[in-house]
């Protein structure tokens, strides 16, 4: 187990690694370097000031040590319309950006897995089919459209809910800004967490129903039965410990996609993340802050990659104890 | 060939009564392409402590005869006629809840494949202790320290590290040992083995059926042990029933059918086993193939492949005795063979 | 025998596209949704033909006419069937021309996706060696992020405009079909066909396009309907956050966009209509789609 971590942590360092490459081509190399890192209304004088102090005016390769000098040392350029590192920019909004991916999952998990096991053990039922045939217009209805609709219907029609902004923030641990400990706060949540949270509803309780359905036609169910078990634990353990297994797997890699599709939900309901952030500074070329976003995010994926390998590995005991014979 | 000698109990009387009876037995399956007689008016007792054996080539209906017991027939297929009645007790008649009541409590079941049927991500422990607790209230303890007896009298070494193993770290001769100690728990009266060695080497064949043949013994336990292998029932079983296309065509003890079968299918199964004694000579078989369940011939489903078959053979034959009625030799046929051989 | 419940498998006679297309007949949902697809494509096709205005003429538009709700008379006498957006435009118009780009952009992007997917996983997976090995690699990586990361960068990198739009969506798509491909085609490499045409002396070019090709089509058939769905989704996100298609290509999403800010004052009908358009287009496909999956999936013959 321990080599596999191992192995696997060292791979994803390599990743990292190439990532910062391509990243470093993309800013330096083919897009032009000082349009990206140079605020586009300083004078001549200030430009070449800011090219000497770039270190643009090096050849490639030091440049490149020095930008991952910078980026070791947090330090990936200063926001041209805010003044203030990029990083830190991108720091300060990411707790909001991680409560509503995190909500957004939690809701997906209590809604998905239920609802796709039920259709998956009464695949022809009623209810089964009407849960399926909902599934696919999770699928299909666009995001940002439903955003808008929930607004219109919750905000503006209904008056429940507030349309846009974050919550009063409480600070968890001391340490991490969260919204969601006060009434206030849960009310701004509740409407983008669930927009986010609709695709990933649908594509769990597809799986989930998938995997229950093949499950059910398994031998093992059926000596279960033969066993004498009750119905609740042939489906409560038996079945759902096995499914379970991939299902796990893909919620770790969809936290990922949550954050990124954060980026539409955060522009519908101007929720101050990172997503929002990275819309404004692409509408107004603020450069670096798009380069600190992508680092940041392509950092988050790969962590995430390793953890759900290492997860995988972890729950399912065929692999588990292969490995470490091995 | 002497059959095996049955356990006689104390009392004669409650010996005598059959354990399971299965009359008109028929499990249907309702396709989109029509319907499947996988199980077409099958009759048969067991007696307490008696090996059956249900002998039948692919899709003859024994497994599913075997599913038809214990109620485990999936849709697109249900059991549509019959009596079965287990200790007296009429299955058909009872609730899901009683029926899960006997499941794995008075009748067991043993499946051909151990590796699917253990389940891969729990531990075996696990597995044997749920077995125990579906049916009785016992501390997990003591089911534990029953779980770890089962595995030692089925003959697995360190029982103690085996119970917290996981079935992909068994070879599959181990596991099916663990499938039979589960089977055993909770000391049913009928265990039902469907094709339980045909996963398996040779070797460890002989092996588990050899403990099979032991441990019924000891407990007394009643077995219907479901095969295509004529010689695993030549060595195991009291009385056999050979199924052919859903329905048996012939019943008897095992010396009685094994040396003078008189259904032309059962000589023919016979006849197609390779023995030494027929070196170099060509080997027999059956011409033809079985038919597809959908198109089973009308009256008897063997006269397309039968050399004896006339024009009565499209009306549908009925089970009945041949030889000396006591002995119990019945079969489905209007043209029993004649004895040929001496005993 | 094993232990599962044996259901016999049957099979009729019958020609593969006869059995698909009634195979995907069997599921009336689908048929609907095959139905309301053709409605669509119609509408989208004869856009020009059925709306009632060029809503980008601007000689037809009056300014008095804007924020009109559905129902409302126009001068002329007709009616704003759909009610007008801030422009004075016909909703309906709007939404059938609109439906035209959103379709065409998506379409194009797919099949393009879909050729160039070919062409690198392909023959990536009948040479195989290195050159398979970077390919798979390069999809792994791309297929770890998701669609809307990847098209947001590029279209930063590359600024804005319809064909940056079509190069987003495309280098977002062509992993999905290379990864297809590549499955489909190793498993058909192992067939005998194949090693007859190797034994035959084939130049390995006419196996891989001959032979291989029409046997890997079914899986990336699905793929595509899939894709389409999702090009057109991602498009109209896009679109949606200002960075999509520019104004003087206005699809659904950016119709979308315009009413978001009327949304607050009650005026609903500027996005909402369009987004239903949007909706229907995409369920259709996604309906076809799934159930040509399960019609062309060999695993669930039963």
């Amino acid at each position: 187990m321990l080599v596999y971590l191992i192995r696997r942590s060292l791979q994803s360092v390599v990743v990292l690694f190439v990532m910062s490459l391509l990243v470093f081509a993309g800013v330096y190399a083919i897009g032009n370097p000082i349009d990206i890192l140079i605020n586009p209304q300083a004078d001549q004088i200030e430009r070449e000031h800011a090219i000497a102090a770039l270190g643009l005016d090096k050849p490639l390769w030091e440049q490149y040590f020095t930008f991952l000098s910078g980026v070791v040392h947090g330090d990936l350029g200063r926001s041209f319309v805010h003044s203030t590192s990029a990083l830190g920019l991108i720091l300060e909004r990411m707790p909001a950006t991680m409560e509503l991916a995190f909500t957004a999952m939690v809701i997906a998990v209590l809604l998905g897995i239920p609802l796709g096991l039920w259709a998956g053990l009464r695949p022809n039922g009623i209810a089964g089919r009407t849960i399926m045939t909902g599934s696919i217009l999770g699928f299909s209805l666009p995001t940002f459209w439903v955003g808008l609709m929930m607004i219109m219907v919750f905000s503006v029609m209904l008056g429940w809910l507030p349309s846009n902004g974050r919550g009063p923030t409480t600070l968890l641990f001391g340490l991490i800004p969260v919204s969601f400990m006060s009434v206030d706060g849960l009310q701004h949540l509740v409407m983008p967490a669930t927009n986010l949270a609709l695709f990933n509803v649908a594509l769990l309780i597809r799986l989930t129903r998938s995997g229950a359905h093949e499950a059910l036609l398994q031998d093992y169910v059926k000596f279960a039965r033969a066993k004498g078990l009750t119905n609740a634990r042939v489906i409560g353990v038996h079945v759902l410990r096995n499914i379970l297994i991939p299902i796990v797997t893909v919620i770790g890699l969809q936290f990922g996609a949550l954050i990124a599709f954060a980026i539409v939900t955060e522009s519908v309901f101007a929720w101050p993340g990172m997503g929002k952030l990275l819309i404004d500074s692409i509408g107004v070329l603020d450069r670096p802050v798009i380069v600190a976003y992508l680092l940041v995010i392509v950092t988050f994926f790969i962590a995430i990659n390793l953890a759900v390998d290492v997860l995988y590995s972890a729950l399912d005991p065929r692999v588990r104890l292969t490995e470490s014979k091995g | 060939m002497m059959p095996s000698v049955t356990k006689l109990s104390a009392n004669d009387d409650h010996a005598r009564a059959p354990l399971l009876e299965v009359e008109g037995l028929r499990t249907h399956f309702f396709t989109k392409a029509g319907v499947v007689k996988a199980v077409d008016d099958v009759s048969f007792t067991v007696a307490r402590g008696e090996v059956l054996g249900l002998v039948g080539e692919s899709g003859s209906g024994k497994s599913m005869t075997g599913y038809s017991i214990m109620g485990l027939v999936d849709p697109p297929g249900r059991v549509v006629a019959g009596n079965l009645r287990l200790e007296g007790r009429d299955l058909r008649m009872l609730s899901e809840e009683d029926l899960r009541q006997l499941r794995g409590n008075r009748v067991a079941m043993i499946f051909q494949d151990p590796m699917m049927t253990l389940n891969p991500v729990l531990r075996i422990d696990a597995q044997m202790i749920e077995a125990i607790l579906a049916h009785r209230r016992v501390a997990r303890a003591a089911a534990r320290e029953e779980a770890r007896a089962a595995l030692a009298k089925v003959g697995i070494p360190s029982p103690d590290e085996r119970l917290v193993a996981y079935p992909h770290q068994f070879s599959g001769g181990m596991r099916q040992r663990v499938a039979i100690a589960i089977a055993l728990l909770n000391d049913p009266v009928l265990i039902i083995a469907d094709e339980p060695t045909t996963a398996l080497d040779v070797t460890i064949q002989g092996q588990i059926l050899f403990e099979m043949q032991k441990l019924t013994r000891e407990t007394g336990a009643a077995m219907i042990w479901i095969t295509h292998d004529l010689s695993v029932i030549a060595g195991l079983a009291d009385r056999v029933c050979v199924m052919y296309a859903g329905r048996i065509v012939e019943q008897g003890t095992v010396f009685e059918v094994l040396s003078r079968p008189r259904h032309p299918y059962t000589r023919g199964l016979l006849d197609s086993v390779p023995s030494m004694s027929a070196r170099g000579a060509r080997l027999a078989q059956i011409p033809g193939m079985t038919p597809s369940p959908l198109a089973v011939p009308a009256g008897c489903a063997f006269r397309d492949r039968c050399s004896y078959a006339t024009d009565i053979c499209r009306k549908m034959p009925a089970m009945e005795p041949v030889g000396d009625p006591a002995k119990g030799h019945t079969i489905r046929c209007f043209h029993p063979l004649r004895v040929e051989r001496a005993a | 025998m094993s232990a599962r419940a044996v259901t016999p498998s049957v099979r009729a006679v019958e020609t593969p596209f006869r059995r698909i297309v009634s195979d995907f007949c069997a599921n009336p949902i689908a048929v609907c949704g095959l139905a309301m697809l053709a409605v669509i494509l119609f509408l989208a096709l004869f856009a020009p033909f059925l709306s009632p205005q060029n809503p980008y003429d601007l000689a037809q538009l009056d300014v008095m006419d804007s924020r009109l709700p559905p129902g409302s008379k126009t001068a002329a006498g007709g009616t704003f069937w759909l009610g007008t957006d801030d422009q004075g435009r016909d909703m309906w118009s709007a939404i059938l021309y609109g439906l035209r780009i959103s379709l065409s952009v998506g379409v194009i992007a797919t099949v393009l996706a879909l050729v160039i997917g070919l062409a690198a996983g392909l023959p990536a997976a009948y040479f195989g060696g290195r050159a398979e090995a970077l390919v798979m690699r390069v999809v792994d990586i791309q297929l770890s992020f998701p669609a809307i990361l990847i098209a947001l960068i590029l279209i930063a990198v590359l600024g804005q405009g319809t064909s940056k739009v079509i190069i987003a969506l495309i280098t977002v798509q062509w992993a999905y079909y290379a990864r297809t491909v590549r499955s489909a085609a190793l498993v058909e490499k192992r067939k005998e066909y194949v090693e007859a045409a190797r034994c035959l002396a084939l130049p390995p070019a006419r196996i891989v396009f001959r032979h291989l090709l029409p046997n890997c089509l079914p899986p990336m058939i699905v793929v595509a309907t899939v894709q389409v769905a999702a090009a057109i989704t991602l498009e109209a996100t896009l679109s949606f956050l200002g960075l999509g298609l520019p104004i003087t290509e206005p699809s659904l999403g950016l119709l979308i966009s315009n009413g978001y800010q009327y949304l607050l004052s009650g005026k609903y009908w500027i996005s909402f209509f369009p987004g239903i358009a949007l909706l229907l287009t995409i369920v259709s496909i996604n309906l076809v789609a799934d159930q040509l999956r399960d019609v062309l999936n060999p695993r669930l013959q039963r």
